[in-house]
């Protein structure tokens, strides 16, 4: 793991304009990330996914993005217009959503998508292109990239799809990964193997990777350091493998309700949310 | 009080037939919590489906409570075995309140004293008199999935089918409805089917526990064993391994495109 | 003033405390973002002012002026006496749009009835039941689609006469496939939902799903699509009352109206004109209306 800097947030705050008020849904988020695995842990509507999206440029209009800093690298995200952003995307950095399903589209071959994105980030010949097309469909552990080159995304299953998404997401060469739910849809066993080739691929690539979950146990035992958000802010950051140790008593609360096996109990003790944790 | 005797669902004919569940068969006491596992597609939902008698076309036998259903099971026989759905957000009517969800059952099994019955069994799942008249979209996930369970109770059933009735919940509302089930169980004295992709869960609230892939039981354990790691099925254990959390020795990487 | 800040209190509760608060409440949330939208409360207007001038048509309209000829004021223009003009049999074209307002409203209401039950009854049935009811109901529907509306209500004409009973029949019959199709469509996405299995599950009869269950969620899509329609119907009727197939004279119908003015047009304009905008002014006013009911309903599922 390298020390150099890669993303640095500070003061992070996403508003949606609504009937009555607006609607904070991130406030004060400040990180830094350098090429690590950062993980983003919390329940649905703690922010967790809107902060992705908001180093990504991707909170729609009326959404309201401020920070007080957000650099990626050399570039002031906090300042950069929609087309500055598409320049950025792909190229620097990247996102994998939870369905394959939904982000690949339906009518042209998987391989074809993977081409593409490579010949609109370094205007490549369609040879060259299909060339690192399938290269990256090897990287990513496919045994066989030329039939799957040609399959559609209906004909790929879910693992599969995960795995054509990564290879879609990594051809452009980004720096920072950013993946919100990216196996929640996949079974157990399969999760596993796309979370180990993402991982291979950022780690010899020395990337940096966030991994957005609501999955405490995935989360600490994939990353190296975990912040865990409620209500839009962030309550707790501390290393991925002392979660168990964590501080804060949402934290605490959470991992005190999550089932066990090994360790049966009558009642799972209810988390008691405190009004505080959001305003502290 | 459910047993289950080469239940079998298949679809298409011939070469393209296409087994969901294949000779299941099991049996369940009176009072005791059964959990089924495994992986989408495995089976697990077709085979609830089948003892909820939302599959007609089932084969094999299914007796619940000492009498074999029928393919089209009759009123009666419709309230020995309610279910909860997975996704609180599609198994409630957008446009009827909790009170008009809750009153139809009783007005068709013509229970009667339909307003007692409704508010003591929103009591039950812990909802106040302010949720009776809301629409599902005033309510949270967790009330959501609180007021699935009072519809499957309202009828007063014996057997509870729980289709990964937390599976959409954020975990801290998880841990309440697992809570309200167990304390619900011990009230009624209720037999549970549970299914779930989450050996956890099963293993919180189910003794025993019947594993599937492919649409077949290939494992029948229990929560103890389960806990303790002693399990026979290769499956059953990457299962289990899978449940720990990431571990690089448990993600070998096989291509699933063949 | 604060008795209406209590009565919109009580209407916007969150917490209702019975079934009737809790759908009065669902309908005024409904009914505050239709406001919102100006257009579609213009056509509000419009559509109630129709409604309004057939109700009370003897209070704004002398009944008798309406068919009395007054053959020595023929072709008179607009003035203070008569604010629309006469016609070319002398008689008073203002009092004859009031009264037609009642013709057209018959025509919008009469093919209302019939169109929405007949096309939610076979669409509801024919996309709950699916298989070989889907099929047949749905083939009978594309007979009907493939009916010219025009022609049929002249057929209609010949074998039963002309008039305004004739030409409802006539324009029912060919308006009700497209909403057997809408209902068939929302039938089949519905039919698999969990809410459906779950009252199936607690031994709901076909009959009642299809009615408490599958029905409500249609309602919506077939009134506004009834609405957007009403201005095609309004024109047909015009149409057949043009070709004298609707409402016979001397009963006042717009359509009839235009077509009696057309020898005249050139020299006096307004015998013509003057139903044609009403006939205008009433078809936008039912289009702006179904359009603001389609953003309400839009806002509503997203």
């Amino acid at each position: 793991m390298s020390t150099a800097l890669l993303l640095s947030v500070r003061n992070l705050r996403v508003t949606y304009p609504g009937d009555e008020g607006d609607l904070v849904a991130v406030r004060n988020v400040s990180f830094e990330l350098g090429r690590e695995r950062l993980g983003i842990v919390g329940e649905s509507g703690s922010g967790k996914s809107t902060t992705g999206r908001a180093i990504m440029g991707l909170v729609a209009a009326p959404g309201r993005v401020e920070a007080d800093e957000m650099r990626l690298g050399g570039t002031d995200l906090s300042s950069l217009d929609e087309s500055g952003f598409r320049r950025l995307r792909g190229k620097r950095v990247a996102m994998i959503l939870q369905d394959p399903k939904y982000s690949l589209d339906p009518v042209m071959s998987v391989g074809q998508q993977i081409a593409e994105t490579h010949r609109c980030h370094f205007r490549s010949t369609a040879n060259a292109a299909r060339a690192a097309a399938l290269e990256m469909l090897a990287a990513v552990h496919i045994r066989d990239p030329e039939r799957v080159y040609a399959l559609y995304p209906h004909q790929v299953s879910g693992g599969m799809g995960q795995r054509v998404m990564i290879a879609m997401m990594l051809i452009a060469g980004p720096d920072l990964l950013i993946a919100d739910e990216p196996t929640s849809a996949l079974d157990v066993t399969v999760q596993h193997q796309v979370l180990a080739i993402m991982d291979d691929l950022v780690r010899s690539r020395g990337m940096g990777l966030i991994l957005i979950s609501h999955n405490l146990h995935l989360v600490s035992s994939f990353c190296d350091r975990v912040l865990v958000m409620y209500a839009g802010r962030v309550v707790e950051t501390c290393a991925a493998g002392e979660l168990a140790k964590a501080t804060h008593p949402y934290t605490r609360g959470l991992l005190a309700s999550l089932p066990e096996l090994g360790r049966r109990r009558a009642e799972l003790p209810q988390l008691r949310r405190d009004p505080a944790w959001a305003e502290g | 009080m459910i047993v289950l005797e080469h239940v079998t669902v298949s679809y298409g004919t011939g070469t393209g037939r296409i087994f969901a569940a294949s000779d299941v068969s099991f049996r369940v006491e009176e009072g005791a919590a059964f959990g089924l596992v495994g992986e989408s597609g495995s089976g697990k939902s077709t085979v609830l489906r089948a003892i909820a008698g939302l599959i007609p076309h089932a084969q094999g036998r299914v007796i619940l409570g000492g009498r074999e259903m029928s393919t089209r099971r009759s009123t009666a026989e419709r309230k020995m075995a309610q279910m909860v759905f997975q996704d609180p957000y599609g198994s409630l009517h957008p446009n009827q309140t909790v009170d008009q969800t809750l009153s139809m059952p009783v007005a068709i099994h013509r229970l009667g004293d339909s307003d007692r019955r409704i508010s003591s069994v929103l009591r039950e799942v812990g909802l106040g008199r302010e949720h009776r008249y809301r629409y599902p979209h005033q309510l949270s996930g967790g009330q959501r999935q609180r007021v699935a369970i009072a519809r499957a109770l309202v009828l007063e059933p014996r057997i509870l089918l729980l289709d990964e009735p937390t599976s959409a919940l954020d975990v801290s509302v998880q841990a309440e409805i697992l809570n309200l089930l167990a304390r619900l169980r011990q009230l009624h004295g209720l037999t549970l089917l549970m299914v779930s992709h989450d050996l956890a869960v099963i293993a919180h609230l189910c003794e025993r526990i019947g594993v599937m892939s492919n649409g077949s039981l290939i494992e029948l354990t229990s929560a103890d064993a389960l806990a303790s790691g002693r399990v026979t099925h290769p499956y059953t254990r990457q299962l289990l391994r899978s449940n720990r959390g990431f571990d690089r020795s448990g993600a070998e990487i096989v291509d699933a495109a063949s | 003033m604060s008795a209406a800040l209590t009565w919109r209190g009580w209407l916007l509760d969150p917490a209702p405390v019975s079934r009737r608060q809790a759908r009065l409440g669902r309908w005024f949330r409904a009914w505050l973002a239709f406001q919102r939208n100006g257009l579609a409360m213009t056509g509000l207007c419009v559509v109630s002012a129709l409604v309004l001038t057939a109700l009370a048509a003897p209070l704004i309209a002398d009944p008798r002026a309406a068919i009395l000829q007054v053959l020595t004021e023929r072709l008179q223009p607009p003035s203070a006496s008569h604010w629309f003009g006469v016609d070319e049999l002398g008689r008073d074209i203002f009092a004859r749009i009031v009264f037609g307002a009642r013709t057209t409203l018959i025509i919008v209401a009469l093919v209302s009835a019939i169109v929405a039950p007949v096309g939610l009854a076979i669409g509801l049935t024919a996309g709950y039941f699916g298989h070989w009811i889907d099929a047949v109901l749905m083939r009978i529907t594309d007979i009907f689609l493939s009916f010219p509306r025009l022609v049929l209500a002249l057929a209609f004409a010949a074998a039963l006469g002309p008039g305004i009973e004739n030409a409802v029949i006539a324009i029912a019959l060919t308006t009700w496939p497209p909403y057997a199709r809408l209902a068939r469509a929302e039938a089949l996405t519905r039919r698999r939902a969990e809410f459906i299995e779950a009252a199936e599950l607690q031994g709901a009869s076909h009959l009642r799903i299809i009615l408490s269950q599958i029905m409500p969620l249609c309602l919506p899509s077939v009134i506004i699509r009834l609405t957007l329609d009403m201005a095609g119907i309004i024109l047909t009727a015009a149409g057949l009352g043009f070709l004298g197939l609707a409402a016979q004279p001397p009963a006042p119908e717009w359509g009839a109206m235009v077509s009696s003015g057309r020898q005249v047009l050139l020299g006096q304009w307004w015998v013509s004109t003057i139903p044609g905008i009403a006939i205008f002014v009433t078809s936008v006013g039912f289009n702006l209306l179904g359009d603001g009911l389609r953003d309400v309903a839009d806002s509503r599922s997203s």
